[in-house]
C-alpha cells in the first residue's frame, strides 16, 4: 500500500476532445434516427480521459487500498482467507465467460455440468440433499431459504406461522432477512457466552413459529454445544432450523449442518470458498435443503438427466425465481476451482487449521485484552477491548492503531452483546510467524495505550488518509461530484 | 501440508502446546460426539494446478460460444482490455467492504465515481453502491416504494416489463405482502388508460415500467410520471444501462427511481454472472436508498475523502426493521462499470448505441426482405432489439443457426424470436444469419 494519499477522481482528469476507445465500423447503413422526444437531451457528463491517463488514474487508486494479497486480515466473521490465483482464471475462460444465459441447454452443457457438480459437492459438505445456486449472495441467501421455509408451511396449509427466532448474537442480516420475507423477528436472548438457552427458546416456540434462525458457531466463535436438542425442540413445534452459512469455515471436515439437525441453510462462497470479496461483491449465497424440501427451491434449478446430460428446470411447488439467471455464474467457477484445488484432504484440514490459528491468537493476547467468554473457540473470537480499562483507549483506537502497523482491522462493534467488542478470524490459510508478528502488535498497542494513550487515540498516524469525518458526510451528503 | 495452508508440523505443534491442547481435535471437544464427521468427505482427491486446469478444459469442450445476436435483457457489448486489467488489480480484488476508510480509499473512491457516473447517465440526482442485478433492483425499488408510501402495499407493473423482471418482482412481492398488478399493455406498449384506472382507486405505492420494453420498444412515458404523482405513486423505471447514452433518461421522464441491469456497460455474458444492478433516486428519497452510499467528508488533515455514509438506514442497524437486507454487493462490478464508462466516455455510449442501431435497423429490414419474418410492431420504435413474428419453426430456426455458430436471437413464450444486435455484430455476420433465414423453409415464402 502507497501511504501517500492519491485522492483524485476520474472527473478531474478530464480535459474535452479526449478519448479511450476506439470502434470500428460495422459496415451497416444507418438508418432514420429515432425521434427527438425520445433521445436525451444533453450528453451524460462522463470524463473524457485516454486510455494510459485512465489505467494510471486506477492503479494509483488501487495502491491506497488494502487487501488479503497486502496483508493479514483478521476481520470476524468475513473470512478473509487467500484467494487462489487459479480460480481467477477458471472463471474467466472464454468458452464459459462468453455464454449468454438463454442459449440453448445443448450448448451449455459443460457450464450446466460445473453448476450441477458445484451443487452436489456443496450438498456432500453441507450434508443436504441439494443446493440451489442462484443466490447472489449471503443475505439474498438467507432470504431465499426464509422464502423456501415459507413455501413449505404454505405447501401444508400451515398459514400461521409467521414468525422467526433470531439470537440477540445474530449477524444484522437475519433479522432484516426476515423482515424482508415478511416474517415477524423474534428475539431469543443468548447466555453470557453467546450460546442459546434452550429453556428459553422452548418458552418461545409454538405454531406461530416459522423458523429459527441460528449460526454454528455462532457470532463469538462459540459452538452451540446443545444443537442436538434445539433442533429436537424446534422440529417438534413444527418449525424448521436455519444455518446461517457465515460462520462454516471452522466445520469443514469436522461437522456437518445437516447432521446437526439444520433443514436450511446458505454458504458464502467468498467466505469459506475462497472467492475474492471484490471490494464488497460479488459473492454468491448457495442455499440447501434437506431430502423433502428441494421443491421449493427457487426456479430454475439444473438437473442431470439419465442420459448423463444436464437440463433446467422449473418445478409448481418452488417458492419462485429470485434471480434472472443462473446466480453469479463466475464466482461459482471459482468456488469449484478452490474446492478440486484442495480436494478431500485439504477441505478436512482447512476448518481445524482455522480453529487452531484463532485459537493461538486468544491464548497468546488473553492477558492484555478481556476476554468475556474464556471457552475454546472455533474460526474466531471476541475481546471485549482492553483489560485494563483505565487508559480510556477504545476498541475503535485500537483498530486505527492497527492500520498504522500495516494490518486490516479486525472486525468492530459486533456483537452488540459487549460494549467493545473486537471480533478476530485469522482463517487457515495465516503462517504462524504472521500469527506471532500480529500478537507482538496487539501487545505493543496494549502497552502503548498506557505509555502514551494519545498516540493511540489518534490514530492512524501513518495511512493514505486521516479519521475521517462521518458526522459531517452524513450530516450534508455528497455523494456525487457533481455535490463537491 | 496443502500448498494454500503454510502450516508445519512443527508449528502445529508449537501453536497446540500454547491453546494447551493435545491435539487440534481437542479444539472440538464441545461438539457433540455423535455430531463428528467420521469419514472423509466424498470429494475427489485434490488436484494440481494442472489437473484443474484440464478439468476445465474438459467443461468447456462441451460449451459452444455462438456469434449473439439474444439480447432479453444481457448484451453482448465489447469490453476494452484496460478494464480486466483494472478490475483483477488484487488491491481492488481482494478487499471487503471499505469498513476502514484509512486503508480503502481506493474502493471508495471508485465507488464515489461510479455512483457519479450512474447519476448522470439516468439522469437522477443519486445512485447507491450497486444492486445485485437489474431483476433484484427492481424488487428492491417496489419495496422502497412501499416503504416510502406507509400504508399502500399495492404496486403496479407493466405488462412490458421483462418477463424475468417481473418473476422476481412477483416473489419478492408474494412475500412481503405486496400486491402486484400488471398493467396492460395495447399493440407492445403499456397501456395508460388501464394505469390510470388503476391509479384511480388511489392505493398504489409505485409504478413500474421499462424502457427500452421486452420488445426492445422505446416507449413514450409523457405525462405519465405526473399521473403517478397525482396519485401519489412513485414512477419506478427500469432501463438498459447501455442505452441511457442516447435514450430519454428516468430523470428526463420525471421518475423517481431509476433501476436496472448494468451488465450492458460491456460486462461478459458469463453464463448469466456476475452482472450489476442499478438504483438511483432523487435527493429527496435518499434515505429510502438500500444498500451502501459513499460520501465526500473531510479528514483530520482538512483533505477531501471518501467513507461509507447514511448507515442509519442499513440492515446491521435497522435489523429487523429493516426494508431490505442488502449490504455489500457488486463491488467489483460498480468498479467495472466506473472503468467502462470512463473508457467510453459519453461520445463511446453515443457510437456503441448508433453502431447497435444501425445494425438492428439493418437486420430487421432484411430480415422482413426474405417474406419469411415480419416486424411483430412495426409502427413501434426500437433502438437494438426488435421482436419479429415468424412462420417458421423458432426451435428448428434456432437449432440451423447454432449449427453455423450463430445465436439468431430469443424464442419468446409466444414462439417469436427477439433479436438484438450490438456495436460487435458486423455486416458479415448480419448477413449470414439472413442467408441461413432464408434457407429455412416456412409458410410465408
Amino acid at each position: 500500500m502507497n501511504r501517500k494519499y492519491y485522492g483524485k477522481t476520474i472527473f478531474e482528469l478530464s480535459h474535452p476532445g479526449r478519448r479511450g476507445y476506439h470502434i470500428a465500423d460495422t459496415g451497416c447503413p444507418e438508418s432514420e434516427p429515432l425521434p427527438e422526444g425520445l433521445l436525451r437531451a444533453d450528453a451524460p457528463r462522463l470524463p473524457e480521459v485516454d486510455e494510459p491517463t485512465i489505467v494510471r488514474h486506477y492503479t494509483n487508486m488501487s495502491a491506497n487500498n488494502f487487501g488479503v494479497d497486502s496483508g493479514f486480515y483478521p476481520l470476524g466473521s468475513c473470512t478473509m482467507k487467500y484467494n487462489p490465483k487459479i480460480n481467477e482464471e477458471m472463471a474467466a475462460l472464454p468458452q464459459m465467460a462468453a455464454l449468454h444465459p438463454n442459449q440453448p441447454e445443448s450448448t451449455v452443457q459443460g457450464a450446466l455440468e460445473a453448476y450441477h457438480t458445484l451443487q452436489q459437492l456443496l450438498s456432500e459438505i453441507g450434508g443436504m440433499s441439494e443446493f440451489t445456486l442462484n443466490p447472489f449472495a449471503g443475505a439474498h441467501g438467507e432470504l431465499t431459504g426464509l422464502m423456501v421455509i415459507r413455501a413449505y408451511h404454505r405447501s401444508r396449509g400451515d398459514h400461521g406461522r409467521t414468525k422467526v427466532i433470531v439470537p440477540d448474537s445474530a449477524h444484522g442480516t437475519n433479522p432484516a432477512s426476515a423482515a424482508v420475507a415478511g416474517l415477524k423477528v423474534v428475539e431469543v436472548k443468548s447466555r453470557p457466552d453467546g450460546t442459546v438457552d434452550v429453556d428459553d427458546l422452548r418458552a418461545l416456540l409454538d405454531d406461530s413459529v416459522a423458523a429459527v434462525m441460528l449460526t454454528n458457531p455462532n457470532t463469538l466463535g462459540i459452538f452451540e454445544t446443545h444443537i442436538p436438542e434445539i433442533a429436537e425442540a424446534v422440529h417438534a413445534a413444527g418449525a424448521l432450523l436455519y444455518y446461517d452459512g457465515a460462520n462454516l469455515n471452522p466445520m469443514l471436515g469436522m461437522a456437518r449442518p445437516g447432521d446437526m439437525g439444520f433443514d436450511v441453510m446458505h454458504i458464502n462462497l467468498h467466505k469459506t470458498f475462497s472467492t475474492p470479496h471484490g471490494g464488497g461483491g460479488p459473492g454468491s449465497g448457495p442455499v440447501g435443503v434437506r431430502a423433502g424440501l428441494e421443491q421449493f427451491l427457487p426456479n430454475p434449478r439444473v438437473v442431470k438427466n439419465a442420459d448423463g446430460t444436464f437440463s433446467l428446470t422449473t418445478s409448481d411447488g418452488s417458492l419462485g425465481n429470485i434471480s434472472a439467471t443462473l446466480g453469479n455464474f463466475a464466482v461459482q467457477l471459482r468456488a469449484l476451482s478452490y474446492i478440486l484445488s484442495l480436494g478431500r484432504e485439504g477441505l478436512m484440514k482447512a476448518g481445524q487449521l482455522a480453529t487452531l490459528n484463532a485459537n493461538y491468537i486468544k491464548e497468546s493476547l488473553r492477558d492484555l485484552y478481556k476476554l468475556p467468554i474464556d471457552k475454546v473457540c472455533k474460526h474466531e473470537f471476541v475481546f471485549d477491548g482492553l483489560a485494563d480499562k483505565s487508559t480510556g483507549v477504545t476498541t475503535l483506537d485500537i483498530a486505527k492503531r492497527l492500520l498504522d502497523y500495516g494490518y486490516h482491522a479486525p472486525t468492530i462493534y459486533f456483537p452488540l452483546l459487549f460494549h467493545e467488542s473486537l471480533m478476530i478470524e485469522p482463517t487457515e490459510t495465516e503462517s504462524r510467524e504472521t500469527l506471532d508478528e500480529f500478537i507482538d502488535v496487539m501487545r505493543t498497542i496494549a502497552r502503548e495505550a498506557i505509555e502514551d494513550p494519545e498516540l493511540v487515540k489518534t490514530a492512524p498516524h501513518d495511512t493514505p488518509v486521516s479519521r475521517p469525518d462521518d458526522t459531517q458526510a452524513a450530516l450534508t451528503p455528497k455523494v456525487t461530484f457533481f455535490d463537491l | 501440508m496443502h500448498r494454500y495452508f503454510p502450516h508445519t508440523q512443527a508449528d502445529i505443534e508449537a501453536m497446540l502446546a500454547r491453546c494447551g491442547a493435545g491435539d487440534i481435535r481437542d479444539l472440538y471437544s464441545d461438539v457433540p460426539e455423535q455430531l463428528v464427521m467420521r469419514r472423509d468427505y466424498e470429494v475427489p482427491e485434490q488436484m494440481s494446478e494442472q489437473q484443474v486446469r484440464e478439468y476445465f478444459k474438459g467443461l468447456c469442450d462441451k460449451n459452444q460460444p455462438l456469434v449473439c445476436f439474444a439480447g432479453n435483457g444481457f448484451y453482448n457489448h465489447y469490453a476494452p482490455s484496460i478494464i480486466d486489467a483494472v478490475i483483477r488489480r488484487s488491491e481492488f480484488l481482494t478487499a471487503y467492504t471499505p469498513y476502514q476508510p484509512e486503508i480503502s480509499q481506493g474502493t471508495l473512491q471508485y465507488i464515489f465515481e461510479y455512483q457519479t457516473m450512474m447519476a448522470t447517465l439516468t439522469g437522477m440526482e443519486v445512485s447507491n453502491a450497486s444492486m445485485y442485478d437489474g431483476a433484484t433492483a427492481t424488487a428492491e425499488a417496489m419495496m422502497m416504494a412501499v416503504s416510502h408510501a406507509r400504508k399502500r402495499n399495492r404496486v403496479l407493473l407493466s405488462a412490458t416489463v421483462a418477463p424475468a423482471v417481473g418473476a422476481v418482482v412477483d416473489t419478492y412481492a408474494s412475500y412481503h405482502g405486496i400486491t402486484v398488478d400488471r398493467i396492460a399493455e395495447t399493440d407492445g406498449i403499456t397501456d395508460l388508460s388501464d394505469m390510470e384506472s388503476k391509479l384511480a382507486a388511489g392505493d398504489v405505492a409505485g409504478v413500474i415500467v421499462a424502457s427500452p420494453n421486452r420488445y426492445g420498444i422505446v416507449e413514450d412515458y409523457s405525462g405519465v410520471a405526473d399521473k403517478c404523482h397525482q396519485a401519489k405513486a412513485l414512477l419506478i423505471m427500469n432501463c438498459v444501462a447501455s442505452d441511457l447514452g442516447v435514450l430519454r433518461t428516468p430523470g428526463e421522464w420525471g421518475a423517481d427511481i431509476a433501476v436496472g441491469d448494468a451488465q450492458s456497460l460491456g460486462m461478459p455474458l458469463n453464463y448469466g454472472g456476475p452482472y450489476l444492478g442499478y438504483i438511483c433516486t432523487t435527493k429527496s428519497l435518499i434515505r429510502k436508498l438500500p444498500g451502501r452510499i459513499v460520501g465526500a467528508t473531510t479528514d483530520a488533515k482538512g483533505r477531501r475523502v471518501f467513507v461509507l455514509t447514511l448507515q442509519a438506514r442499513e440492515q446491521h442497524i435497522r435489523r429487523d426493521k429493516a426494508t431490505s437486507n442488502i449490504c455489500s454487493n457488486q463491488g467489483l462490478m460498480a468498479l467495472y462499470a466506473a472503468v467502462y464508462l470512463s473508457t467510453m466516455g459519453a461520445e463511446g455510449l453515443r457510437e456503441v448505441a448508433e453502431k447497435g442501431y444501425h445494425g438492428a435497423h439493418y437486420l430487421a429490414s432484411e430480415l422482413e426482405k426474405t417474406g419469411q419474418m415480419k416486424l411483430k410492431y412495426p409502427e413501434r420504435p426500437f433502438l437494438n432489439e426488435f421482436l419479429m413474428s415468424t412462420d417458421i419453426d423458432v426451435d428448428d430456426l434456432i437449432a440451423r443457426c447454432v449449427a453455423e455458430g450463430i445465436l439468431p436471437g430469443v424464442k419468446t413464450s409466444e414462439g417469436e424470436i427477439l433479436i438484438a444486435v450490438t456495436e460487435i455484430n458486423t455486416r458479415k455476420e448480419i448477413d449470414r444469419l439472413v442467408e441461413i433465414v432464408k434457407s429455412v423453409k416456412g409458410k410465408m415464402s
